[in-house]
């Protein structure tokens, strides 16, 4: 879950209309769907340390790229080996469900992320109902780790009918009238639901969780209540605070409701997207020894505001008068290439004696990954000048713990709360996109309150 | 490993230089002519005499053609040299060690840039197809940095730390007005300085060096052969350059409060020209202040000072006009303003002027007459990441 929230109150002031209580998750200026799923999927591969992923799939809605492949540039931010295979599957929520199934009906471990920007018009519903956000999910076997859930049924009902729809090209989704795609998913779920219980041989009163995805908030509630499931069975589907996070939220809420999970309980997903897909899952034992590198329910809890004006800039909806610097240009394709350790997965270099080296020097005789350090801010400074897509650009200079020095851009930083000595971890972000290029690369950001720094 | 230096092996004998600033009435090719041809009436002697040219431009063209065409030089020898900000004192550097080498008889150094065609603020550096990891900062934020730093190592106020800041700029001010080539002709208190807005880190935009067009040139010769042209001429006493690694940026041992490429160029210089003690044999000096943290640092690496007292001194008076070692006379980068590759050859034009005599009355140096030597010291680069240039030139032989 990104670090800004957007206080849905106050976008009626603005838009004359829309908004509502409480926030929405907002992605930085930085980030995007490819880089809030290197995020989740860090902290997922982090929580299983003897997982080697064969194949790395992502999904979703608002991909950063069309054409070329998203998930490669997740491969290389992961350092996964070219050995592991990297798909995308894009364009609907129900892409999202699909590959999660499909994965979890097939042998070879793969890690699955889902990753979502979620938009509207100002004022619109999507707006403020929207979330951005991404999930991993490891699947494997017991040679991949400690499973903490088995999957064990499924159930589908595919069906076409007109309930939400976007041409290519166009930043916003239009919606037919509600009540028609309330009534499909109400008349899809028991039937997927019922396929997914009778093929485990299991019955409703046999679901501890239940989660329910999909972006009709409306069918989501109604096929909560048909269920017929106990009342503190249900998962709250974040709503207030985080928001539909998309194409994300199936994955999200299996994470929130394996954190709430005790082992050896039933856990449905069901997510309503062009048809309703089921899938059942039984915890296991190791989930009691579950300690997720960065819960759901911290980083819910997480969180700095961001203006509706700056809301909107970052979106592109608002262009703001930029600093009369020059843009900068484009990275070349070839120098990226050569250089995919250090630009993606931050990976320096050290010499004979250990001193580290950031970025890597030529000579030196080992590379030094350096994603996962943490450091402390040496100096700083806020320039006010410099162009930035979203100025003013806070900047430091980071000792990493284990060696190593590095002048780089903080973000999801309060620029008038930095001091010396301040704690730091790394996140990857975007840069800025020039030519349709989106420049990735590493920045860091104070580690926040309640986390080991 | 040695540095040998040529003292007293090679004088300036001419120097020219433009006004600098805004000059929308003026292309390079302008500026190059003007410089030029002050520095070849200033010496006596005419193009087709001097016998090679350097010519030094950060980013305002390319190649020697750039020179030979609009002073329409005949089968000469011109180079082009580059290096950052110490692009015009380079220049200065190579044609120095043709003319010991034998090699030529005279040389002309020029400098110049025109910056003030790109619509931008600020210096804008060529893009070099990159891989995109480079860090997009202000060369004023990566100075700025400095202040958090000194101020934490010397116990010293941040709030007074920016009042020695503005003392700085404020000064530089003061020469400045008194000089007519300057871009920045208007005197700024202490209290107008800090009562500026913020821009990067605790420097305002008067922390910083002026955006200029401009040229600067010089005419060096065979030392034996200095008289012919002037009965003042300037002998170079020392040259030294060092250009950092970038170890600073990547070691947590450097603490952003010494610029240590400058400290060895330092040592080297004074080595060269046999100085133990610049602050009471140098006459003057002129850094190279393109913010107001750096002619802070300066004073201590430059040996003006001890560590950590530069900010009392600064406070004192020490580096004014009528102080001690008068630092800046003639308003430096901040209020000369600074194109980028005529600046290195800006300094030495002032000292040409100090040690000769030339400088108007208001602001000659509180040490002329009893001093001979000047300092002018030129930097490229950044905290952590800089090459530097010094000079030492006098007008006395041995």
């Amino acid at each position: 879950v990104p670090y800004h929230r957007l206080d849905l109150s106050t976008i009626a002031a603005v838009a004359g209309a829309g908004g509502g209580k409480g926030t929405r998750s907002v992605a930085s200026y930085d980030e995007d769907t490819n880089t809030m799923a290197v995020e989740a999927a860090r902290a997922a591969i982090a929580a299983t340390p003897s997982f080697t992923p064969a194949s790395l799939w992502l999904t979703t809605v608002t991909p950063a790229y069309l054409d070329k492949t998203n998930a490669t540039t997740i491969h290389a931010a992961l350092g996964l080996g070219r050995t592991v295979a990297a798909y995308d599957a894009l364009g609907s929520v129900k892409s999202a469900a699909g590959v999660l199934a499909n994965v979890l009906a097939g042998s070879a471990s793969t890690l699955v992320v889902a990753s979502d920007l979620r938009s509207g018009l100002p004022g619109s519903s999507d707006e403020a109902l929207g979330g951005d956000g991404a999930a991993a999910l490891v699947v494997g076997c017991d040679a991949d780790g400690e499973v903490l859930a088995e999957f064990i049924g499924r159930g589908v009902a595919t069906e076409e009918f007109l309930d939400r729809w976007r041409v290519p090209g166009e930043n916003r989704s239009r919606l037919w009238e509600e009540r028609f795609g309330e009534t499909r998913y109400g008349a899809l779920a028991p039937i997927a639901l019922s396929e997914a219980l009778v093929a485990s041989g299991l019955g409703v009163a046999d679901i501890d969780h239940l989660v329910v995805a999909g972006t009709h908030a409306r069918a989501n509630a109604s096929v909560i209540r048909a269920a017929g499931v106990r009342a503190d069975a249900v998962v709250d589907p974040l709503l207030v605070g985080v928001g539909n996070v998309g194409a994300a939220q199936p994955a999200l809420l299996l994470a929130a409701a394996f954190e709430r999970a005790a082992p050896g309980q039933i856990v449905a997903l069901v997510v309503n997207a062009d048809g309703v897909e089921v899938l059942l899952f039984r915890t296991t034992a190791a989930l009691a020894n579950y300690a997720p590198q960065r819960s759901v329910t911290n980083q819910v809890a997480r969180g700095g505001s961001v203006s509706y004006g700056k809301f909107l800039a970052w979106r592109g909806v608002l262009p703001l008068d930029p600093p009369r610097r020059p843009e900068p240009a484009r990275p070349s394709a070839t120098a990226v290439g050569r250089a995919l350790d250090w630009k993606f997965g931050f990976v320096g270099s050290a010499d004979i004696d250990g001193e580290v080296h950031l970025p890597p020097l030529p000579g030196d005789s080992e590379q030094r990954p350096m994603a996962a350090m943490r450091g402390t801010i040496a100096t700083f400074t806020i320039d006010r000048l410099s162009y930035s897509v979203s100025p003013p650009i806070v900047f430091a200079v980071v000792d990493f713990d284990g060696g190593g020095r590095l002048p780089i851009e903080l973000t999801d930083v309060d620029a008038n709360a930095v001091q010396i000595g301040d704690r730091v971890e790394m996140t990857f972000r975007k840069l800025f996109t020039a030519d349709g290029i989106h420049n990735y690369f590493w920045k860091a950001r104070p580690i926040g309150e309640g986390e080991v720094s | 490993m040695a540095s040998h230096g040529i003292k007293d092996r090679v004088a300036i004998v001419g120097m020219g230089c433009t006004r600098f600033g805004e000059q929308w009435d003026k292309g390079l090719d302008a500026l190059l002519v003007d410089a030029a041809d002050s520095a070849f009436r200033s010496a006596g002697t005419t193009k087709e005499d001097v016998d090679a040219y350097w010519f030094g431009t950060a980013q305002s063209a390319m190649c020697g053609i750039s020179l030979a065409r609009p002073l329409q030089l005949e089968g000469k020898p011109v180079t082009r040299v580059e290096n950052y900000c110490a692009t015009g004192s380079e220049a200065l550097r190579q044609a120095c060690y043709a003319v010991a080498s034998g090699a030529y008889d005279s040389a002309m150094a020029i400098g110049a840039e025109k910056v003030k065609d790109s619509g931008m603020q600020g210096l804008n550096a060529y893009p070099i197809p990159n891989d995109g990891t480079a860090r997009n900062l202000t060369a004023a934020a990566m100075f700025s940095m400095v202040v958090p730093a000194y101020a934490r190592k010397y116990g010293v106020d941040q709030d007074e730390l920016k009042a020695v800041l503005a003392r700085i700029a404020s000064k530089n001010h003061a020469n400045g007005a008194r000089n007519p080539l300057a871009q920045f002709r208007k005197e700024m208190s202490v209290e107008q300085l800090l009562a500026m807005p913020r821009v990067a880190g605790d420097l305002s935009v008067f922390d910083c060096a002026g955006v200029a067009d401009g040229a600067a040139a010089a005419i060096v010769v065979r030392a034996e052969d200095a008289h012919r042209y002037t009965d003042r001429p300037l002998y170079v006493k020392a040259l030294s350059l060092v250009v950092g690694n970038g170890r600073g940026l990547m070691d947590p041992d450097y603490d952003y409060t010494t610029f240590p490429e400058i400290a060895r160029c330092a040592a080297d210089a004074y080595a060269q020209a046999g100085i133990t003690s610049p602050r009471t044999e140098l006459a003057m000096a002129e850094v190279h202040d393109c913010f107001t943290p750096t002619e802070l640092v300066l004073m201590e690496d430059l040996g003006f000072c001890e560590r950590g007292t530069a900010w009392r001194e600064i406070q004192a008076g020490s580096f004014d006009l009528d102080g001690d070692l008068p630092v800046n006379p003639d308003g430096g980068l901040k209020s000369f303003g600074h194109p980028t590759g005529a600046s290195g050859l800006r300094m030495m034009y002032e000292a040409f002027l100090q040690l000769r005599g030339e400088a108007p009355l208001d602001r000659r140096i509180s040490t002329y007459g009893t001093r001979s030597l000047a300092l002018t010291q030129n930097l490229g680069g950044y905290p952590g990441e800089m090459l530097g240039f010094i000079s030492i030139l006098g007008t006395e032989l041995g």
